[in-house]
């Protein structure tokens, strides 16, 4: 990548250990709660709420998962697992097919009205989903879909983020010479598309996949309008019920708070380097 | 030589359909993109609109009264407009609050990671686990740190010899905690932003400083804070569009206290009250007025943004 050529600003210089204090002063900030999440829901009801309060785990980490996992969001805190994965999973998958296939037609076919059509989704990118759960909820129950999990899942299966994502990459990672090699081998558009834009394209895509499963794993708003009272909840949905009155033991709601974040903890120790590079990637060149 | 029959109507067949391929297919190809935007997204923004003009209820939601201007009447003058005008108040306070601190914070610690550093992997994923915790269990945590009875907050100050605080019931404590949950969440994803943006800043420019006698200061404020400002603006129009939306945080902080954005509303932001008066009043018109306000306000930013990043262009 262009990055990694260029010196950057301050490559050349080491750092001093105030920077090196400040960083891990800031690591630590940010770490903190994830850790006290961990002790707090090792504890009970009385121990968690007492001063000084307590800074390693305790014993009932076992019995507290067990109760949450039983209890949470009606049917428990696995329902909502199952739920949170099969939302984010099917929305990652629509998200990336459906970007990567019009992020190629945007970014090397020639079509009338594609300049438009760009310009559409551009536009759209500044518009938040928040301001249209009104209407999606009396659709959804004209639909007969309230409580069911397609209610979360249609309205976001592609996003405008992700068609410019797509596009920006295609336009300069896939070779044109590359695609009228296959045409004129008589390939047709979907052929095209399976052998030579997906290989290419396939790094994008893990990118925006994980973008896209985080966010879709972490969406509030929508799904507690939506699944409100409902016996199918996500993990958002079931801990916004414990937080709200479900449970006064504050030890079972971090208990609930971390089974809640672990898989998506456990996604960035496996990809968080890809991560990163999605991030910095999708914001340099946007 | 003439071609048989057959084989030459294969052949136009084949072009044909090769011709429609190549026609056709990059319409199909963004068509899910356009259909799903269409009915999900593009359909209900103007519904919302058209909503806004009517009454509905939640519970018989095929029964629109037509009420005209009503609803943003009753918004900007009339007896809920003292919520409106606090919800707006507030919306500014914590936006304020939790993007400024963010973003000056990021900005720094992008410049200290931008060093040649040991462990850097490790500090760049500790940063941003923040960012992979969900609204619901970052609120949840931070609502137990600043519980007045027992929290770790009151701890601390205490040992610096100052009072518990009831953070939850003060105005201003109130929005501190809730912006410190934002701040918490957002840094280290705007920090590696910044990181990434300062690495392609060309060394030259830091060496053609260095040789003019400046410092790593100076350095930093004339030549990093320029090069960076296009992706200054871009963390600053995300961060602003988040904030002018900032729901999960003040809806939940207040927990097992009942009223969402806290008993005397002192940090509902414009979010809760459109999920208030819509999904708890079940007054779903009255709530569609909330969301088009919310959506002038975010194209208003967007056009003062526009004007500021022109005359920034000028300017250089």
């Amino acid at each position: 990548m262009v990055l990694r050529r260029t010196t950057g600003a301050g490559r050349t210089h080491h750092a001093g250990p105030l920077s090196y204090a400040v960083l891990v002063v800031a690591a630590l900030v940010s770490l903190f709660p994830l850790y006290w999440t961990l002790v707090a829901a090792s504890t009970d009801a009385h121990r968690v709420v007492s001063s000084p309060p307590p800074l390693v785990p305790g014993a009932n980490l076992f019995k507290n998962l067990c109760y949450v996992w039983q209890n949470a969001g009606g049917r428990g805190m696995g329902v909502a697992l199952l739920n949170s994965t099969l939302v984010a999973g099917s929305v990652t998958l629509g998200t990336v097919v459906f970007s990567v296939l019009a992020g190629f037609a945007f970014a090397k076919l020639r079509f009338a009205g594609r300049g438009l059509l760009m310009g559409l989704v551009v536009a759209t990118l500044a518009v938040p989903a928040q301001l249209s759960v009104v209407p999606l909820f009396i659709l959804m129950k004209q639909l007969g879909w309230g409580n069911h999990l397609q209610a979360l899942i249609m309205p976001t299966l592609v996003t405008a983020f992700g068609v410019f994502f797509m596009r920006q990459y295609l336009v300069q990672a896939l070779p044109t010479e590359l695609l009228e090699a296959a045409r004129s081998d008589g390939a047709n558009s979907l052929r095209v598309v399976w052998h030579v834009v997906l290989p290419i394209a396939r790094p994008a895509m893990a990118v925006l996949g994980m973008l896209t499963f985080v966010q879709s794993w972490n969406d509030f708003l929508w799904p507690i309008i939506a699944m409100n009272g409902s016996t199918n909840p996500t993990v958002q949905v079931a801990l916004a019920g414990l937080g709200t009155g479900w449970s006064t033991d504050w030890s079972v709601i971090m208990a609930g708070a971390l089974i809640g974040t672990l898989p998506l903890l456990l996604v960035f120790v496996l990809f968080g380097r890809q991560i990163v590079g999605g991030i910095t990637q999708g914001a340099v060149k946007g | 030589m003439a071609t048989p029959p057959d084989a030459r109507h294969r052949q136009t067949w084949r072009s044909r359909l090769h011709r429609w391929d190549s026609k056709g297919s990059p319409y199909a190809f963004v068509a899910p993109f356009f259909l799903l935007f269409a009915a999900f997204g593009l359909f209900p923004l103007l519904y919302t609109g058209w909503l806004s003009l009517h009454q509905v209820s939640l519970y018989n939601v095929n029964q629109a009264r037509w009420v005209g201007f009503q609803n943003y009447l009753d918004l900007f003058t009339g007896a809920p407009s003292r919520f409106f005008w606090n919800a707006l108040r507030n919306t500014i306070t914590l936006g304020t609050l939790s993007t400024v601190p963010q973003l000056a914070i990021a900005i720094g610690l992008a410049h200290l990671l931008n060093y040649r550093l040991r462990g850097r992997g490790f500090l760049r994923t500790a940063l941003l686990a923040p960012y992979a915790t969900s609204v619901a269990a970052a609120t949840l945590v931070f609502a137990l740190i600043f519980s007045p009875e027992g929290g770790m907050a009151n701890w601390v100050i205490h040992l610096f010899g100052f009072g518990p605080v009831n953070w939850e019931a003060g105005k201003w404590t109130s929005q501190f905690a809730i912006a410190t949950i934002v701040t918490w969440r957002w840094t280290g994803y705007n920090a590696l932003i910044y990181l990434a943006a300062m690495q392609a800043v060309p060394g030259e420019l830091y060496e053609a400083a260095a040789i003019d006698g400046a410092g790593r200061l100076r350095q930093f404020w004339h030549v990093t804070v320029p090069a960076l400002r296009p992706t200054i603006l871009f963390t600053v129009v995300i961060s602003t569009i988040g904030a002018t939306q900032l729901f999960g945080e003040p809806f939940l902080f207040g927990g097992q206290s009942g009223h969402q954005g806290g008993a005397d509303n002192q940090y509902e932001t414009l979010g809760v009250l459109m999920y208030d008066q819509g999904f708890h009043d079940s007054m779903l018109g009255r709530a569609s007025a909330v969301a088009w306000t919310m959506f002038a306000l975010l194209l208003l930013l967007g056009l003062a943004n526009a004007l500021i990043a022109r005359r920034l262009r000028r300017a250089q």
